[in-house]
Formats: structure tokens, C-alpha cells, sequence
């Protein structure tokens, strides 16, 4: 199937004909239907967004220096945050993996030649645009300062600041995801190539099919609440507000029946993007596949019905309490299955230390602390002391920073070479995820104690005791600056100058290594037929590893597999 | 008095010894997992080592009993985290019976608060140590939230219904409050201070109020000036039912169902009438939604409540005692 056929050692070419070079010009790139350049679309229009919050959370950062706020006005403040949030969340976070990596990947990965509805994933692009383009337009014109969660009656009726283009950005840019999803769904059961069964899908594609469910069950609601709150804010609709014979708690419920999932719909990719990574650089097939595969969609569903642990001292029924916090629970167990399941993939493996694979014991790391840290907040009696404080602050930060980017840019690192044909530097590439690890605790481990004592979040000034923490995270975020930005500079650099990678650099198993890199448009010359499992690199021997021993599993037994 | 980089707050109430004993557990727990999870990843890192560059790993696919080792074992643990914690929420969400009641009220950004003699606090709020203290909670705006870091209790202040939350302070001593629910552009500075005083101290302090206008006396004033009393005869045989030993009684209401006439039902009786008709009655109360503020309602609350040892009038229409309703 691969156009390039240069034994291991020797030096490779860029193909012929790919996807890149397939047409010039901005219109083959504005009105393209391939789903590999509109992934393209997506990276450059999502990493704009990552720049613009990432500016905001360093402004925050400087900010806190000082106990009375060093750089801005409390207004300004509050908008800061609450643009970070909102730049971050509805337009870097839920699109990252899915539109970039889930795009490029899901139809190559299944042996595709596109997604199903080619123009709908273009429309979904444009969609996208519109969406963030209402709300930069908030931006720049007054600001935001409800906090991304728009609270009701504050985002409603008593906020002075530019809320209906953003909730109107919000509400359009739902449909991206909706589109996306449906797209992923419909692609998944219908265009697997001959012999590609649905337990020989690689896991990134089972956490994305979950993750699909999620955004077409899930961002509905969200787009619905949001328009409702906008409703209010300008016809004096009584839904949420009291004094028109709203209730604020509905508004609540309403948010975080979405919002809750969409927590999901940012890490499970991540997920996928980490077990795809682990086996790759392990060379042994993923521990107990099913179970982490199951694991997805048990996240998926569960986490559907936890939305009211946010809501502990909103004072719910202690009884809706009790039954959240039990679900919450719950949910924790498929989390835990997963990392498990990582780990012990690396027993008896053969591992290298391959950038991608440091991003992937990074999110372990980091995930897990994350995970661990959410079961106090999921515990009534700590959740009293500890909500609305940094700690809840701490916990979601590692779980979509030290999660779900570690595992966005560790997936980039991944692909890119497939995505472009080119290898980074390798040196600088691990330095950074080094750093980027360091900087991430030094920035969020302290807002940890911080929450402990009792520092609310959104503060734009606090008592004195808390400075030292806050300098301590301010100056771990700008080592963490540092390392977001040298991978921006290299992977830019290596677009034009980096080393020829060749079809199967690692190599790894999955389909989309048996094709060029970078891949033609129509991904493969003639379709793959698929006749071997998942992470299997005994059975393998176009993969070149043919020189190697595979070591005896010892006294742990297949449970289930062809050997 | 505080260090330079605390990493735990003060202990004074009878929440925060229960709060940081299954904290201790928790992190005792989570510490041992989390280190299980990086001592592995990081032995295996080296140990496991790619040796040569053409090795692969054992083909190891995975093992069933550890699967259902690793579901059925923190399964447990978990449900142990959440019992205790269950435990501690149920006994935060039911205050004992004696509990001495302060008013407080947020609004865009200031606290407002009002001891059980109408003594008012801004920003600060004193209570004795030792005693049971309920905090009722009203909001004039947005939703706020009262929390007390030492005392390791938090809970919203929610506009369009009251919510209470109840403490015991172990210690004397001066310890933060904050606003911990974003309220806005001043959020940050909605805070204070809680001073817990010994009992006599505080009874002493209560005492030698000056600012205190007497709440009862106040909510009877309202009751003539938003003629509340052309409707709510002491006797009962006006259009709305008698306030006389109303408070904290079972109402028995127009659908057979009864309810416990607290603050929160007095609450809404003014502000939505016809939520609850009293058995007997008519909905024809017109409500004072947007009339009257939250500190009027306390006031005329207070009064009501200073009614409660006054006779229930006779039986209105049909055989059940008439408890009334404003």
C-alpha cells in the first residue's frame, strides 16, 4: 500500500503526490471537503485560540504576584478569566483532539478514504469560525466577565458586559461539534475497511466514538441553556432569574447536564490519543484491550449522570446529593480501569523514550493526580470545604491541562510525521515535554494547598498568608509558557526543514502507518484489507522488527488474542 | 499569627474536625495509589528499556483476574469515601433543634447580617463559641456564597429562596469569611470576618448593642404599613389565615398535604401567595414579590415568629385547626 518502500536505514522521500501538494492556492484550501487539510483548518484555527487564552491565563498569573493584584483593575480581571475559560473550553479544549487528530485520523485509521459527509465536516470548520468570531467580537468589544459557566442571574440580567454575542458564539459554535460527531458516528459504522471488525479498532477510534455520543447527546443542552440565558439577558424572559419567577438552579442543571459530559469529551480523546501511544512505544499489544475500550463508553454513559456533584452547596435535596456523589463515584472506576490497564502495558515491554511516549507517562502522572483529586471533590463531606476554592481549580487543571493537552500535543508529536512527512528535532522535543511536566506541577500543585486554605477561585486580590503559593504558581506557569511555546516554534520549523520521516517511523500497528506520509488525498492507493489485531507486533513482519525475540510473557497468560 | 506559607487552615468548629479526619483518610488513600501508579511507571520505564532497536515487548493481551482485582478492590475503597462523606454532608444539611438563628443577607458586594436581637453586623459576624449557630442565607441579587475556611462550611446564598447552613465554633478566635461563588465585579473583597467569643463575651457584646433596631417591632410596624393586617386577622376570620402560633408549627394546607412553618415558608407565602394555600382558604393574596426587601422580611418574619406563644384562633370552616398563613 505504501508509495515508499526505502529499506530501514537508508534515506527516505517525500511522496510524489499527497495530500499537500495535491492542489495549491487559498480556495483548494478554504473550499477543500478533504478531511485531512480541514484538520489542518482546525489546527491553525484552534491553536490561534489556545495563543489568545494562553495570553489571558499569563495576564491572570502576573496578576496574582501581589496579594492586592499587580497589573489590572478587578474588572478587568474578571474578564480575563472568564475569557481564558471560555476561549479555552468551547474553542480550544473541545475541538483540540476530535477536530485536528479525530478528523485527520479516523478515517486513515479505519481504512477510509474520507469521513462521511465530506462537506458537513468543511460546513463544521465554518461553523466553528462563526461561533468564535461572535465571540471574539465579546471580546473586544466590553469583554466578558460572567466566568465561563454563566451563571444565572449574574450573566442574565446584572452582568454590564458584551454576554449575548458571546452565548450567541457559543450557541452557533455548538453546531460544530454537533456535525463532528455525527460525522465521526456515521463513519465509524458504515466505512471500516474489509476486515477492520469493531474490536480491531484502535482505541483512539472507540474513545472518539464515545466521545461522538457525548457531543451529539450533550451539546444541545448546552446550546439551548445558553440561548435561554440570552433570552433573558434581552427580553426579560423569566427562566432563571427570581425576581421574573425564574430559578437560578435550573439554569445550573441545565449547564452542567452538558458541561459535566463535555469534561469527557476533552479527556476521553486525550485517552485515545495515550493508547495508541503506549503500545506503539512499548511494542506489545495494550493490556486488557476490551476493558479499556469499554471502559470509553462506560465514561461516556455514566458520566451523563453526574452533573449535580457541581451543585453540592447550591443546597440540592441532601438526597439528589447523596445519589450524585454515589454516581460520581462510580465514574471514577472506568478512569481507573484505563490507567491500570496503561500501566501495566509497560510491564514486560520494550520502551523507548520517544517524545511522544514522555507526553504519554506525563498524562499518566498528571491524569492520575487529577482523577485522584476529583474523588474529594465528589465527596460530600469534603466538597463543603473544599468547592468554589482553588483546589477545584488545581483538580480541573490537571485533569484538562496535565490530561487532555499532554495528551493533544504528545498526539501531535505522535502524527506528525504523518501529518507533514517530517520529523522535529527529537533533542528539543523532549526537553520540552520535560519542562512543560516541571512547569505544570510547579504552576498547579501549589493551588492545591491554596484550595486547602480556603483561597476562593475568581479572586482578584486575596489575604497576604496565600502569596507565597501564588508566586510559586506564577513562576512554574512561565516555565510552563516555555514549554508550550518551543513546541509551537520547532513543529512550525520542521514543517519546512525537518528530516523526511517516511511511512512508518516508529513504527507502529495501526493502518494509518501503512500509508504515505504524508498521505494522498484519497489516503490509500487501493483499500487495505485488514487481517491481523490491534497492537500486534509479533505477527508483524512488515514492520521490519524482525531481528527481535519477543520475551516470554512469564506467568501472566493471553486472555484472549491469536498466540 | 500566621505563618508565611500555612498549608492548612485553622481547625475551629465541630465540622472541621469530622472534615480533616476524612481528608486524613483521602489523601492516605490517594497518596498510596498515586504512588503504586509512579513507583510502577517509573520501574518499568527503566527496567523494561528498549535494549535494541528492533526488540518488541511480550505479547502479553491482558489478564482477567487483575482486571476485575483493580474494579472490584477501589470499588470498595470508594464506596468508603463516599459513606463517610455522605455521613458528614447529612449531619451539615439537619442543624440541631436549639440553634441560636443569624440572618445574612448578600448583596452586590457587602454582607448584611442580623443577630437573633436584631443587632446588625456589617461584614462581620460574631457568635459564642460552643453554641449551635444557624446562618440563614438570602440573597438580594446574584447568587453568593458564605464560607468559613476554618470552619471547613461553605453554602450558596441563592436569590428567590432562603438557604441555611449551621455550625459549632470550637475555638475562639478571628478567622476569614468569603464570598466563594463569583458575584461580579467586586467579588473578591465580599468577605469578613467571623468572631468567635466566649459565651458571656458575646452575651455581654450582644447586649451592649447600639445600632440595634428590634426586629419585632419593626415587622409590626410593616404589618400596619403594607396592610398585611386587613387580611390576617389575629382571630382568624379574616381573608387570610391568623399569624398567632403559626411559626414552627404543621400547616395544613388546601391539598391535604402539611407543611412545616419555618422561615422559608413564611418567606414564600409573601412573595408567592398561592404556592401553598392554607386549608380553608382562598388564593386571593396578591404577591409582594419585588415589594418588600430581603431585610423586611426578616423583620416581618421575626414578628410573626414573635407571635408563636400566642393562642391558635378556633377552627375555620371544616374540622382541622386552622395554623395560619400571612
Amino acid at each position: 500500500m505504501s508509495g515508499t518502500t526505502t529499506s530501514s536505514g537508508g534515506e527516505y522521500q517525500l511522496p510524489r503526490e499527497h495530500y499537500l501538494n495535491a492542489s495549491y492556492g487559498i480556495r483548494s484550501w478554504l473550499l477543500t471537503t478533504d478531511h485531512k487539510r480541514i484538520a489542518l483548518l482546525y489546527l491553525a484555527a484552534v491553536t490561534f485560540f489556545f495563543f489568545v487564552g494562553g495570553i489571558f491565563a499569563t495576564l491572570i498569573r502576573i496578576h496574582l504576584l501581589t496579594p492586592n493584584g499587580l497589573l489590572v483593575t478587578p474588572e478587568t480581571y474578571n474578564k480575563l478569566f472568564t475569557m481564558h475559560g471560555v476561549a479555552m473550553v468551547f474553542f480550544f479544549l473541545i475541538p483540540s483532539i476530535p477536530a485536528i487528530l479525530g478528523n485527520f485520523l479516523i478515517p486513515i485509521m479505519i481504512g477510509a478514504k474520507d469521513l462521511a459527509f465530506p462537506k458537513i465536516n468543511l460546513l463544521s470548520w465554518y461553523v466553528y469560525i462563526i461561533g468564535g468570531c461572535f465571540v471574539l467580537y465579546s471580546f473586544g468589544t466590553g469583554g466578558l466577565d460572567t466566568g465561563w459557566t454563566f451563571y444565572t442571574p449574574l450573566s442574565s440580567v446584572y452582568s454590564n458586559s458584551a454576554v449575548t454575542p458571546a452565548v450567541i458564539g457559543i450557541f452557533i459554535n455548538g453546531f460544530s461539534s454537533i456535525l463532528t460527531g455525527l460525522n465521526f458516528v456515521v463513519t465509524v459504522h458504515t466505512m471500516r475497511a474489509p476486515g477492520m471488525t469493531w474490536f480491531r479498532l484502535p482505541l483512539f477510534v472507540w474513545s472518539h466514538y464515545a466521545t461522538s455520543l457525548i457531543m451529539i447527546l450533550g451539546t444541545p443542552v448546552i446550546a439551548i441553556t445558553v440561548l435561554l440565558a440570552g433570552l433573558e439577558r434581552i427580553f426579560h424572559f423569566g427562566f432563571f432569574n427570581p425576581a421574573y419567577g425564574g430559578d437560578p438552579i435550573l439554569f445550573q442543571h441545565l449547564f452542567w447536564f452538558y458541561s459535566h459530559p463535555a469534561v469527557y469529551i476533552m479527556i476521553l480523546p486525550a485517552m485515545g490519543v495515550v493508547s495508541e501511544i503506549i503500545p506503539t512505544f512499548v511494542r506489545k499489544p495494550i493490556f486488557g484491550y476490551s476493558f479499556v475500550a469499554a471502559s470509553s463508553i462506560g465514561i461516556a454513559v455514566i458520566g451523563f449522570l453526574v452533573w449535580a456533584h457541581h451543585m453540592f452547596v447550591t443546597g440540592e435535596a441532601t438526597y439528589a446529593a447523596i445519589a450524585f456523589s454515589f454516581l460520581s463515584y462510580l465514574v471514577a472506576i472506568p478512569s481507573a480501569v484505563k490507567v491500570f490497564n496503561w500501566t501495566a502495558t509497560l510491564y514486560k515491554g520494550s520502551i523507548s523514550y520517544d517524545t511522544p511516549m514522555l507526553y504519554a507517562l506525563g498524562f499518566i502522572g498528571l491524569f492520575t493526580i487529577g482523577g485522584l483529586t476529583g474523588l474529594f471533590l465528589a465527596c460530600l463531606g469534603l466538597d463543603i470545604h473544599l468547592h468554589d476554592t482553588y483546589f477545584v481549580i488545581a483538580h480541573f487543571h490537571y485533569i484538562m491541562v496535565g490530561g487532555a493537552v499532554m495528551g493533544y500535543v504528545g498526539g501531535l508529536h505522535f502524527w506528525w510525521p504523518k501529518i507533514t512527512g517530517r520529523l522535529y528535532p527529537e533533542f528539543l522535543a523532549r526537553a520540552a515535554a520535560i519542562i512543560l511536566f516541571i512547569g505544570f506541577n510547579l504552576t498547579f500543585f501549589p493551588q492545591f494547598i491554596l484550595g486547602g486554605l480556603g483561597m476562593p477561585r475568581r479572586y482578584h486580590n486575596y489575604p497576604p498568608e496565600f502569596q507565597v503559593l501564588n508566586v510559586m504558581s506564577t513562576a512554574g506557569a512561565s516555565i510552563l509558557a516555555l514549554g508550550y511555546l518551543l513546541p509551537m516554534l520547532y513543529l512550525t520549523w520542521s514543517m519546512r526543514y525537518g528530516k523526511i520521516a517516511g511511512p512508518n517511523p516508529w513504527p507502529a500497528t495501526g493502518l494509518e502507518w501503512k500509508t504515505d506520509s504524508p498521505p494522498l488525498t484519497e489516503n490509500f492507493r487501493e483499500t487495505p484489507e485488514v487481517d491481523w489485531e490491534p497492537y500486534d507486533f509479533v505477527h508483524r513482519p512488515d514492520l521490519g522488527l524482525t531481528g527481535s525475540k519477543p520475551k516470554l510473557p512469564g506467568k501472566l497468560s493471553p486472555a484472549h488474542g491469536d498466540d | 499569627m500566621q505563618s508565611q506559607l500555612p498549608l492548612y487552615p485553622e481547625s475551629a468548629s465541630n465540622f472541621s474536625s469530622q472534615v480533616d479526619g476524612l481528608m486524613l483518610f483521602m489523601v492516605a488513600v490517594c497518596l498510596f495509589f498515586g504512588a503504586l501508579i509512579c513507583v510502577a511507571v517509573v520501574y518499568f520505564f527503566f527496567r523494561y528499556r528498549r535494549k535494541t532497536a528492533d526488540e518488541i515487548g511480550a505479547p502479553i493481551h491482558g489478564d482477567l483476574r487483575l482486571e476485575i482485582t483493580w474494579i472490584v478492590l477501589p470499588f470498595f475503597l470508594l464506596m468508603a469515601m463516599f459513606g463517610w462523606g455522605a455521613v458528614i454532608y447529612v449531619d451539615y444539611r439537619h442543624a440541631p433543634p436549639d440553634t441560636l438563628d443569624v440572618y445574612v443577607i448578600g448583596k452586590q458586594w457587602m454582607w448584611k447580617l442580623q443577630q437573633p436581637n436584631g443587632r446588625r453586623e456589617i461584614n462581620e459576624l460574631h457568635v459564642p463559641v460552643d453554641r449551635n449557630v444557624r446562618l440563614i442565607l438570602a440573597s438580594e441579587d446574584v447568587i453568593h456564597d458564605f464560607s468559613v475556611p476554618a470552619f471547613r462550611v461553605k453554602m450558596d446564598v441563592m436569590p428567590g429562596h432562603y438557604n441555611s447552613m449551621w455550625f459549632k465554633p470550637t475555638k475562639t478566635g478571628r478567622y476569614h469569611f468569603f464570598c466563594s461563588q463569583y458575584c461580579g465585579t467586586s467579588h473578591a473583597i465580599m468577605g469578613g470576618w467571623v468572631t468567635v467569643m466566649e459565651q458571656d463575651e458575646y452575651a455581654a457584646w450582644l447586649a451592649g448593642s447600639t445600632n440595634s433596631g428590634d426586629p419585632v417591632a419593626e415587622g409590626a410596624k410593616l404589618y400596619n404599613d403594607l396592610a398585611c393586617n386587613t387580611c390576617h386577622l389575629p382571630d382568624g376570620k379574616g381573608r387570610g389565615p391568623s399569624y398567632n402560633g403559626v411559626y414552627g408549627s404543621k400547616v395544613k394546607l388546601a391539598d391535604g398535604s402539611a407543611v412545616l412553618a419555618d422561615d422559608a415558608y413564611i418567606r414564600e407565602s409573601i412573595l408567592q401567595p398561592n404556592a401553598k394555600i392554607v386549608a380553608g382558604f382562598q388564593p386571593v393574596m396578591p404577591s409582594f414579590q419585588g415589594l418588600v426587601t430581603e431585610d423586611q422580611i426578616i423583620a416581618l418574619t421575626a414578628y410573626i415568629k414573635a407571635q408563636k406563644d400566642q393562642p391558635v384562633p378556633g377552627k375555620p370552616a371544616a374540622g382541622e385547626p386552622a395554623t395560619g398563613k400571612k
